[in-house]
């Protein structure tokens, strides 16, 4: 739970804490007290000390209906991973740059890490104007706690608007954390973002309720109005090494001995399942049947070299792993060509889809949701029309 | 050891459907389950009272009928259950739900770890679990999908565990107190005793109001204390250009013309 503070510069270390602490957390490193996590706040320490160098924390929630015209400018999060800008920053990047000049303000991107310096340059190029730059060991490998409070401090003094964040898995903890702490509201998986023309608020549309309506939410009352939204969502901006702007460097806020965890050991695996980057994506839905029903849809992606994606119903139905699902749950993607084959298109397939290129949906039902989002369609048992398909497609790949 | 497990109520989105012509969801008959992604929460919350002892108690917040979730949870094996049912509580957003919930859980006393699932089925936003931790002032590890160990001495003790995250698996450690969202990779929850379920039916679950939970204010609650505000619903728009449904004699046919086309369009 939360602790005291302590001030290093005013502690003169004479111990009168640790001798008054009832839950031993107080101790001595070196010549100043520092405090574990026994710590109840119970503030018996306070009246002791003769320099006044211990403080409550401050409160988690600062409440208060804020002044909304204090706060200007779109902040996006720029995740990191090994010095690396994840893929969703950049798009986040382009989309803010969107909402800044829609709203006559400037876009700041936040880069946090160790040895980030060229990620912050990366930031600019893509369309930051400004860049908050922490650099620090604390902050070389992820962690919730030391990357919360360095942005809830910057957004403390500097008072942004807009704050958004790539839906990673990172990020929707991230994002929580900040907007739990600043009390302010957070809305996930947006699908759409836009300034309301007559209150300049943001206009944060998602799938809700399985993906089944869309949602259009404000946060009228509280800054900054928060949003992540997951990769491939947006279109990732050109980059023009030729833009400029300031990076400034902030420090980290935690030591250490501060963060509760300890990241031991990461091993990256790739999944064999890559919807994220396909060109060309054939799914199966509830209609296939079974798990000897994507058999045809194998073949079918075998021949076109496409990533095999499924719905959530198949998904659910145990027939295909869930690194097949395209997706409000799964993967949101936006292949050349999606083709569709027995899926209905339930709103949460359909957000994770709807922006390919050139979608195809081969169903029985007439009616099914799916065609009002294709470009062309198929009604038809779709074991007759897939291996059709499979066919046609190697006659004509191969000549 | 204390434990707490978050739950929540759902309807089984699954089996939600839409009125094709009003375009509004059809909520009629649409069964009410425990969020699929908490059943791992409260097995993982079961394993370790078996490893640790110790007191498994199950919370929830929403209507008077959210009572059959958490009797669904105790028949699993959770001792205690508590439900958060007040009208004050209505319209909460994650915000306001986080609060509720960590207030009721700092009544219940000193905890050691806190178990959610990594998001509910219904609003799919992941945002109350790190949200209760950061209300309570504890740290929080999401995504986990396996614990590797657990050590209580020295105090406060500290936890081990794997998670999932977009590049791969992070073995992490974490001091508790230590709040953890779960994935079902995690394990398989058990099925329910009948015996169980009876036992469940006739247990008496308390209900806390806002003036149970002592330290919340009104202005942080319900609809009043959740900073967003939904102002529209609508259903997903259709793409604007009209689908062109191939009509052909045969399977053969109808796949011949859409080749043509998408070879056409130089799709491929």
């Amino acid at each position: 739970m939360a602790a005291i503070v302590i001030d290093r510069e005013k502690c003169i270390g004479c111990g009168a804490c640790v001798d008054v602490c009832p839950f031993d957390a107080l101790s001595m490193e070196g010549d100043v007290a520092v405090v574990n996590e026994k710590c109840t706040l119970c503030s018996a320490c306070l009246d002791v000390c003769p320099v006044a160098a211990i403080s409550l924390p401050e409160p988690v929630i600062q409440a208060g209906t804020p002044d909304l015209a204090a706060y200007q400018g779109v902040w996006v999060w720029v995740e990191q991973f090994r010095g690396q800008a994840c893929g969703v920053s950049w798009e986040m990047v382009g989309e803010g740059r969107r909402l800044a000049d829609r709203r006559g303000t400037a876009l700041t991107a936040c880069v946090l890490g160790h040895n980030v310096e060229p990620v912050t340059r990366e930031a600019v190029a893509y369309g930051a104007d400004r860049v908050f730059w922490a650099d620090d060991p604390t902050l070389a490998v992820y962690r919730t706690t030391p990357y919360a409070r360095v942005l809830v401090g910057l957004v403390r003094r500097y008072k942004p608007e807009i704050f958004l964040v790539g839906a990673s898995m990172r990020g929707r903890c991230l994002a929580s954390s900040i907007a739990a702490e600043l009390y302010t509201g957070l809305t996930a998986d947006c699908t759409g973002l836009a300034i309301d023309p007559d209150s300049g608020f943001l206009r944060q549309t998602r799938p809700a309720f399985g993906g089944n309506i869309l949602a259009t939410i404000l946060c009228p009352n509280y800054r900054p109005q928060m949003a992540t939204v997951r990769h491939r969502v947006f279109e990732p901006p050109a980059a023009d090494p030729g833009r400029t702007g300031p990076v400034i460097a902030v420090p980290a806020e935690l030591r250490e001995d501060q963060i509760a965890t300890r990241v031991l050991d990461f091993v990256v695996e790739h999944s064999e399942v890559n919807l994220a980057d396909a060109k060309i994506i054939v799914s199966g839905g509830r209609g296939v049947g079974g798990p000897q029903g994507f058999g045809v849809i194998r073949e079918l992606a075998d021949a076109l070299g496409a990533a095999v994606g499924a719905s959530r119903a198949a998904v659910d139905a145990g027939w295909i792993p869930y690194d097949h699902q395209v997706g409000q749950t799964g993967r949101t993607v936006r292949p050349d060509l999606y083709i569709a084959c027995g899926i209905s298109g339930s709103i949460q397939h359909l957000a994770g889809m709807s922006t390919s290129r050139v979608i195809v949906a081969i169903n029985k039902d007439p009616d099914a949701p799916l065609f009002k989002v294709a470009d062309y369609g198929i009604v038809g048992d779709l074991f007759e029309i897939v291996p059709a398909l499979t066919r046609q497609f190697r006659n004509r790949l191969k000549s | 050891m204390n434990i707490i497990v978050c739950i929540k109520q759902v309807p089984d989105t699954a089996e939600v459907k839409i009125d094709p012509v009003k375009g509004t969801l059809i909520r009629e008959g649409v069964p009410s389950i425990v969020n699929p992604f908490d059943e791992f929460a409260v097995e993982e919350a079961l394993c370790l009272r078996t490893k640790f002892g110790g007191k498994v108690t199950a919370i929830t917040m929403g209507p008077p009928q959210a009572v059959s979730a958490l009797r669904q949870v105790v028949a699993m094996g959770a001792d205690e259950a508590v439900l958060l049912s007040d009208r004050a509580f209505a319209g909460s957003d994650t915000w306001a739900t986080s609060y509720t919930l960590a207030a009721a859980i700092r009544k219940t006393g000193p905890v050691d770890i806190i178990l959610c699932g990594k998001q509910a089925i219904d609003g799919d936003t992941g945002q109350v679990g790190p949200g209760i931790a950061v209300q309570l002032g504890i740290n929080t590890l999401t995504y986990v999908s396996r614990i590797n160990r657990v050590e209580r001495e020295p105090a406060p003790g500290v936890i081990e565990v794997e998670r999932t995250l977009d590049e791969g698996r992070e073995t992490a450690e974490s001091r508790l107190p230590v709040l953890l969202t779960v994935v079902k990779d995690i394990n398989v929850p058990r099925l329910a005793a009948i015996a169980d379920v009876r036992r469940a039916a006739r247990m008496t679950i308390p209900t806390w109001g806002a003036a149970e939970l002592p330290g919340v204010e009104t202005r942080f609650l319900g609809l009043e204390g959740s900073p967003t505000r939904v102002v529209e619903i609508a259903s997903p728009p259709g793409r604007a250009a009209a689908v062109e449904i191939i009509r052909a004699e045969s399977p053969d046919q109808a796949a011949s013309q859409l080749v043509e086309r998408l070879l056409a369009a130089k799709v491929l």
